[in-house]
Order: C-alpha cells, then structure tokens, then sequence
C-alpha cells in the first residue's frame, strides 16, 4: 500500500459536505498532490447520509479507491430536531456508525462530540480495538460556536484533519481568501487554527501522514460533468436546452451559467421532449446546440432523437445515466442506460454514441460528438454515469488550451448552393442519393435563410427535395446512403489515435474489458495484478456506435480470457460485444455490480484471481462465467 | 469555409409586395387532401399574406407537426421542417431564438397542438416567443381517419368513442389568453379575405400570435357544416369588445367558445395586445440573447470565439 490518504468526510445532506470537500481536494491539489474525489448522496436535500472521499498521493490517482483511512464524522445538524416524531430523529448517529465498514484497519477517526455519541452504536469500541482504529472525540460544534458560528464546524474538522496528518494550513487558508471576505473569512480562519491548535495538544496515536508531492505544470480540478461542458463550448456549441434532472443537471447548469456571458443561449423548458426538439431547432437554424438529460428524461428525447436522424439534422445529447429502471434510484450510479442508448427510437440507429471514461476523454469526445455530428448530419450521443458526472480529479489545465472549432461541418455556401442541384422551380436538392463527392453518405446541407438553399426537412422518408416520398427505389437509396455514414464515421476515427485504451501487460492472457466511467478503476487493478506476477491487460472502449469492431476483436484474440466488467444487472456491454463480433462468447466472462456504488479495485483484482476458480464475485458484485448467458 | 451572410428579414422596412406564386412548390406534393379539404383554404391565406408583406421563400420557416394539418409544409414552397406530432412549437421557437431574422410560422392540427402538444402550446404562449401559430382545426382526427379530438363536441360519436364522448372540448381561445399569447384569432377556411387579413396579421405581430383556423374535413367530420353561417365580429354590430382589453376578450372568448355548437360560430380578433414585449425582447433585457442573430455569427470568419480555457482559472 501506498502513502495515500482517503479522507472521507460524512454528515448530512445539506451540512456543507460537498463544498468543504471540493476546498479540501484543491488544497491538497495546490499543494503538490494527484487528487480524486468519490461522491455519496441519498436523493434527499437536507439530513440522511452523505460522505465524499477524497483520495490523495503523490502519485497520479484514476480513480476510488479500497476504502478510506481517514473519517471525519461531522455529524447530521439535521438530526437534530427537538419535534417529537421528527422524520429525522432516529439517524443521530449515522455518520459515525454508516462509515465503519470500509475504514481500513489502522485509519483515524475524528468526529464531533458536540453532534454524535459513539456510545450510542454498540459494538463501536469493540470494533476500533479489532481494527486498530484510532478515535480522536472533538467537539468541533462547540469550537465553531466559540470562535465564530456553529455552522462552520466544518472548518473545525479541516483544522482537527491537518493536525492530525501533520499538513500545514497555509494552502487552505489561501483557499479561502480566495473565496471569502470579511468577517466571515475572519471566523473561518480563527476556526480552523484554532481546531488545528486543541487537535495538536492531543496525544496522537496513529502513523498516518499527508504525502507530499509536486506538479510539474498548472493543475485544474474537474469533473466529467465540466469535462463534457467545456468541450462543448471549444467546439462552438452555443445553444443548449434542457430539464433539469440528476446528473444532467450538472452540465446543464454549468452551460447554463456560462453560455448567455459568451453570447449564446440557455433554455431551461417545459420538458425532455421540448429540450431536445429546441436543440434540434436550433441547429436546423445553423447553430451548433446541445440538449441532454438522464435516463427518465432521456426517454422523452427518442422522438427527436429519431426526428434528427431522418432530417439528418446535428443534434448532441448527453445522457449522464443513474439507476434504472424508471426513476431507479436518482442519486446512484449504474451503466444500464446503454442498450437504451444505442436503439431508442423507431427504425434503424444511425447515431454516434461515445461513452468517455474519464474527464479529459469527456472533453475530448464531447468535442469528437458535434463534429461527427455537423460533418455526418446525424446525432452523438454522450453517455457518462452519475459517477463519472461528479468525480473531480487534477488535470493539466492546458490540456484546455485549444482552439474552439466553430465549423458547421458540411454546410454549402451560397456560392455553392447556386451551383449545386435543384429541382424544378428552384428547391434545392438536400437529400441526394449519391452526392457528388460524398461517397461517405453526407449529402450537405443549407442554413434557412441562404439563398438557393430552400427545401423541406421531413421526419417522413423523402425525395431529395424533403418532399414526402413512399417510392421502394427512393426509400431503399436514401436509407443505404444514411446507413453508409456509420462505416464512413468508423473509417475516420480508425484512422487517428483509438479512443480504445489498453493498459498492462504487452503479451497478457488473461483480459480485462470495460466500457465508460470503469476505466481508472480497472487500470488500477490491472496495475496491481501486473505487479504481483499475473498477465493481464486490459481494454476499456469508449466507441459504442459505430462499434470499434478491429480494436476488440484484436485485443480478444490476444487473450485466451475476458473479464467483461460493467455496471448493470444483465451485462449489456458484453452483449453488444457478442452482437458486434458474433465471435468469443466462450471466452467473455462478466463481472455485474448493480449495488449503486462504483467499482472497487480490489473487487475487479479478485476477480481476475478467481477466474479459473469458480465464483470470483465479492459481496457486492455478481460473476457470470463465459457461456452462461 | 467563408459564409455569405443570412438573408435577414427586417419586419420594419416597407416592402412591395412579392409573387404569391413562389411560395408554390415545384413538386407535386404527395396528395393527402381531400377535395374540398379546409386546409387548402390555410394554405391560400398563408401564401397571400406572404406575399401581401413581401416576404420570399428564403426568409421564411415554416415547421409543421403531423396530420393533414403537417403536410402544409408540402404545399408551401419555403424553408420548411416537418417535424413530429405535438412538437412544431419547440422546433420552430428555437430556429427564431437562433436567428431572429427568419419569419417562423407553425402550423399543425387540433390533435397535435391542443391534444399531444398542448404542453408545448401552453408554454410557448406563456413565454411569448415571437411568432406565428395556426391551428388546423377541424374537430376531428383525420389521416388517422376519423377519431374524436380535443376539439370535438361532447358526445361526437367515433369508432374509439362508440357511445359518444364524455369530455368537454377544450377551450383554445381562452386557453391560448390564460396562457399568455398576446395576439388571438380564430378565422375559418370558408373567409377566405378575413383569414388573410388576420394571418397577416399574426405575421406582423411581434409576439406569439395563435391562430385557431375553421376547417371543414368533408371526409370524417361531415358536421362540418356546422360552420356556416361564421360570424365575423369585427363586421358585426352585435358584438361590440374591445380586443385590446384583456378582461373584455376573455368574456368574450368565453361566450364564443360556449356559442361553437350551438350553431353560431364567431370568427375575428379577439385579442391583441402590441405592448407585451416578446420572448426575445425579455430575454435581451436579461442580457440572455445577443443582439444580433446568434446563426449569423457562424457565418463570420472574423468572429472570436471564446474558449473553455478562460474559464478554467476557477478550477485551478
């Protein structure tokens, strides 16, 4: 095990968590360290139990990791209501006695005695003695009302921890100079030294201490959420409407806050349907647009969906996936959106589907999603997790110094529209079924308002005007000519770097493959297993439609055996391989977890040992050996 | 890529009037009116206004729905999207947010904007984007050939409602008032010069014009007979209002929309109010839409697009 701390920081929904959080992991990141957050929230605005860890080295870190060291038990402020028969009454205790199972043996407990008393969860001292814990009782409550007011216990806790871990306070009190001002920067500041202080005076017990590290370049905390956001902007999206719903929410509002200060347009509208019919208007007027949602509200989206591919109009959706089926369970990740992803809608799919798997490929694929879609004429779709959404890690900010891409793919001038072919009394011909130079089915298109450029776009199958046509020979050519797009748009993105990644051993035999927000996680494991002697690499795929069918099939015949490891119940990933390549269902063996909670390392490292022994599934997750499907 | 520059439609300027013929396709549409059809009276009232105002083809978007009422974007030659059933008002109202210079027109049917878009229908209104709605309505469902719609009367027998419909039609004027449009109108396929006058109208509106339209379906809805003799109120005594008055259009909404199946039906203007700023103009003093088209700036080589990078020192 490495010098790595994971700190985790529990409390009640509502109790400042998330920000307190957020401050820390920059801190640590200014500071010189690789930083990784992993966020828990019940669907509930204010009390329950919500904790957000933060994983912290000297080295890079991709993703979770096995359990934390280091728990800061804040307390729920929301428990406490002195109503009788209040909701809230009975979970005191919560974010003390919720967080034991995954502290590691040997890690360090501080929680506030103002709030909790760990004499109200039975077995507690017998449980610290087994583990070797160490707990440090402080009454941060009472030290936030003392020095400034209470709600900034918070800040006591961040004192108590850089105490404890022997990590100076300089880089979280610039932290928040940069944020606060005035009295209220005042208190926080004479907190936090002063819960440093009485946690310095104490006898410390435990070993663990803050690593130190260093960048070589600037870094900048994000998200996949703002990954996905500031990818759209560099690529000249300027449009976006939406509904709110979890965890779209968080590219919308981010896009939202942004787009009308850059002089373009946010629409927040009456709902999922209307979102994406907007981005659909929108771009049909020659702007580039972007609409989303989660899965609930993704389903509303087929019908435009749909309408773009028949239309042949750009459309960029988002689908940041939680849970299923039906509203699931709005907070917690899972991949089970996928199948809905790739063939919602009536008729064939002609859509591009990309499912980054980190931050920096949210922003990378957002931007491959609106070119594929201005120069294809179709619609990609982004789909990320709730986990991918709201995990922030450290990347080099001037992996963003790009330069914005603005084009509208294949849009003819008016030059050209003058010149190009129309039919009888002048409707331009938008749909031919083989236009001049485009042997890669894109027949381009016009803006509403060129000259020369008129014709109809219809959601019916059509003439090369738009006009409505059910003639066999006009239907067959249009759809081959609109099918032909997905092996043209294959064809292209074989030809740069792969967004398929392999990772660990040159010769394995053993493989690992997953798709999406999985990829740090299983690097990790892969990592560790390469380490103590196995032969294993792995594969995590981020093309979905058209599907990197030469990448896979290479990489499954150089294994003689395939982990296939994903995040839902029935293994859709590993079905849509199966249907892809129609070769190496003996081989492909599933690890599920469907539990809400992402991947552990550890889970998919045992896994991987356990392969040629039977049941290689931990608690949490669920194993189904090749052929069993 | 260099752009030319979109043509812009600029509803102020004084314009000659243009031939109304070049709003007619150069392709025989797939023939899904019948003879006799009221929907060719919407069309022939849209292509004269067009071109009573000046307009040319390229400056216009036209989004339809689907149902007889969708194919008008087959029998008028313009930019034209038709698009899904219910769902024009979002199409058309982003295309207008995207560049204001383009004249946007939305058409469908009863079903499609009262019934499986009334959602769409109600808050389009409310948020008052400018532009013109026309409503197809003929109480009935025809290309899925004869069901009761929202617009039928209570106790229209069809074959999904075999012993007559229980619900009240709804109310699409007062509906429409309650909602927020600022300019209402109800004319009827069978008026030819006053459907005319109040599409030109709508058009020259700036703001969300909703214009409920009388047409006759000789094919599944033979009743409608019903709607002669029509009343224009504007041309009658009998009915004095004033339209610019909210409380006064209200009422009389009310007892126009209680009159419909009783055998009186009363067409004109029945509310207008020029004052209300729209959409576009509300969001502009927010300071949430350019003041130029947001399309055009695609089309201009010069244009410094602003990257994600300035933004990033928030995350450093």
């Amino acid at each position: 095990m490495t010098g790595e701390i994971v700190w985790r920081i529990a409390g009640g929904s509502g109790d400042g968590i998330d920000s307190t959080s957020q401050n820390f992991a920059k801190a640590l990141m200014r500071s010189g360290l690789h930083v990784f957050t992993h966020r828990h929230y019940p669907s509930r605005i204010r009390g329950g139990h919500t904790y957000v860890e933060v994983r912290a080295d000297d080295q890079p870190v991709r993703a979770r990791g096995d359990g934390f060291n280091f728990l800061l038990a804040l307390g729920d402020s929301f428990a406490r209501n002195t109503k009788e028969h209040a909701y809230y009454g009975n979970e005191q205790a919560k974010p003390l006695a919720e967080n034991l199972d995954d502290l590691r043996d040997g890690g360090v407990v501080v929680y506030d005695e103002g709030l909790l008393d760990a004499s109200e969860i039975e077995d507690f001292e017998a449980r610290a003695e087994e583990h070797n814990w160490h707990v440090y009782p402080m009454d941060l409550r009472g030290m936030a009302r003392d020095q400034g007011r209470e709600v900034m216990r918070n800040t006591a806790g961040v004192g108590v921890t850089c105490a404890l871990l022997d990590y100076p306070l300089e880089p979280i009190e610039k932290l928040m100079e940069d944020r606060m001002s005035g009295d209220v920067l005042e208190a926080n500041l004479e907190i936090l030294e002063y819960a440093a202080e009485q946690a310095n005076q104490l006898d410390h017990t435990h070993d663990l201490r803050m690593p130190q590290g260093e960048h070589d370049s600037e870094q900048a905390l994000v998200s996949g959420s703002n990954g996905i956001a500031y990818g759209a902007i560099d690529e000249g999206c300027r449009f976006v409407a939406g509904y709110p719903m979890t965890p779209w929410t968080e590219v919308f509002t981010l896009l939202s806050q942004h787009l009308p200060d850059m002089g373009g347009i946010a629409e927040q509208v009456e709902d999922e349907i209307a979102a994406a019919a907007l981005a659909l208007g929108a771009s049909h007027a020659g702007v580039k647009a972007l609409s989303g949602s989660s899965g609930g509200g993704f389903a509303l989206m087929s019908e435009p969906l749909g309408l773009a591919e028949m239309t042949e109009t750009p459309l960029v959706l988002v689908e940041a996936t939680r849970a299923g089926p039906s509203t699931g369970m709005p907070t917690k990740t899972e991949q089970g959106d996928l199948e809905h992803v790739l063939y919602t809608s009536q008729g064939d799919s002609c859509r591009v589907v990309f499912a980054p798997g980190n931050q920096r490929e949210a922003y990378e694929q957002t931007r491959q999603a609106f070119e594929l879609a201005y120069d294809f004429h179709l619609p990609a779709v982004v789909v990320y997790d709730q986990k991918l959404s709201g995990e922030l890690r450290n990347v080099d900010a001037d992996f963003f110094d790009r330069e914005p891409n603005p084009d509208l793919g294949a849009t003819l001038t008016e030059e050209e529209l003058a010149e190009a072919a129309h039919y009888a009394t002048g409707t331009f011909e938008r749909f031919q079924h083989d236009p001049q130079g485009a042997p890669e089915g894109v027949s381009p298109r016009s803006i509403p308002g060129q000259a020369d450029g008129r014709y109809l776009a219809s959601g019916n199958e059509h003439h090369p005007t738009g006009h409505i046509s059910e003639d066999p020979d006009n239907r067959v050519a249009q759809m081959d000519r609109r099918m032909r797009k997905l092996a043209a748009i294959r064809e292209r993105l074989d030809e740069r770097e792969s967004n398929q990644v392999r990772h660990g051993a040159a010769d394995a035999t053993v493989g690992v493959m997953t798709y999406g927000s999985n990829q740090g996680t299983v690097h990790e494991a892969v990592d560790r297993l390469v380490e103590d002697g196995h032969s294993v690499a792995s594969l995590s795929v981020s093309d979905l439609m058209p599907f990197p069918e030469a990448d896979v099939g290479e990489f499954l015949d150089s294994v003689e055996t395939c982990l296939v490891v994903e995040m839902n119940a029935s293994g859709q990933f590993r079905g849509l391989v199966q249907r892809e390549l129609g070769t190496h269902g003996d081989i492909l063996h599933s690890l599920l977890k469907y539990n809400g909670e992402p991947f552990e390392p550890h889970e998919i490292v045992e896994a991987v040992e356990g392969l040629g022994s039977g049941d290689p599934a931990t608690a949490a997750t669920r194993y189904v050996p090749a052929g069993s499907d | 890529m260099s752009f030319t520059p979109l043509h812009q439609h600029d509803d102020d300027a004084e314009r000659e009037p243009t031939d109304r013929e070049a709003f007619t396709p150069g392709i025989e549409p797939q023939a899904t009116w019948c003879p006799g059809c009221g929907d060719f009276g919407v069309l022939k009232a849209l292509k004269g206004a067009m071109g009573d105002l000046g307009y040319t083809p390229e400056e216009v978007l036209l989004v339809t729905g689907i149902g007889c009422s969708g194919k008008l974007s087959s029998y008028f030659e313009s930019y034209g999207f038709h698009s899904i059933h219910g769902r024009s008002l979002p199409v058309a109202r982003a295309a207008k947010l995207a560049n204001p210079g383009l004249e946007v027109v939305a058409a469908g049917g009863d079903g499609d904007g009262y019934g499986i878009g009334g959602n769409h229908f109600v808050h389009t209104a409310r948020e008052n984007h400018d532009m013109t709605y026309i409503v197809f309505n003929n109480e009935i469902f025809g290309l899925t050939k004869g069901q009761t719609s929202p617009t039928s009367p209570m106790g229209h027998k069809s074959k999904t409602q075999p012993h007559g419909s229980a619900k009240a039609p709804i109310r699409p004027l007062s509906l429409s008032l309650v909602g927020g449009a600022s300019y209402v109108a109800r004319t009827a396929a069978v008026n030819p010069n006053q459907a005319q006058e109040i599409i030109k109208e709508a058009i020259q509106h700036d703001g969300f014009a909703h214009v409920d339209f009388l047409t006759q379906c000789p094919t599944w809805n033979k009743d409608a007979k019903q709607y002669v003799p029509y009343i224009d109120v504007q041309q009658s005594d009998d009915y004095e209002f004033d339209y610019h008055d909210r409380r006064e259009a209200s009422e009389m909404m009310h007892d126009v929309e209680d009159a419909l199946h009783e055998g009186e039906v009363l067409t004109g203007r029945f509310y207008h109010d020029p004052d209300r700023p729209s959409y576009q103009e509300e969001k502009r003093a927010h300071g949430d839409v350019p003041e130029d088209s947001l399309a055009e700036r695609y089309h201009d080589d010069d244009y410094e697009w602003e990257r994600s990078y300035d933004l990033m020192d928030a995350h450093k």
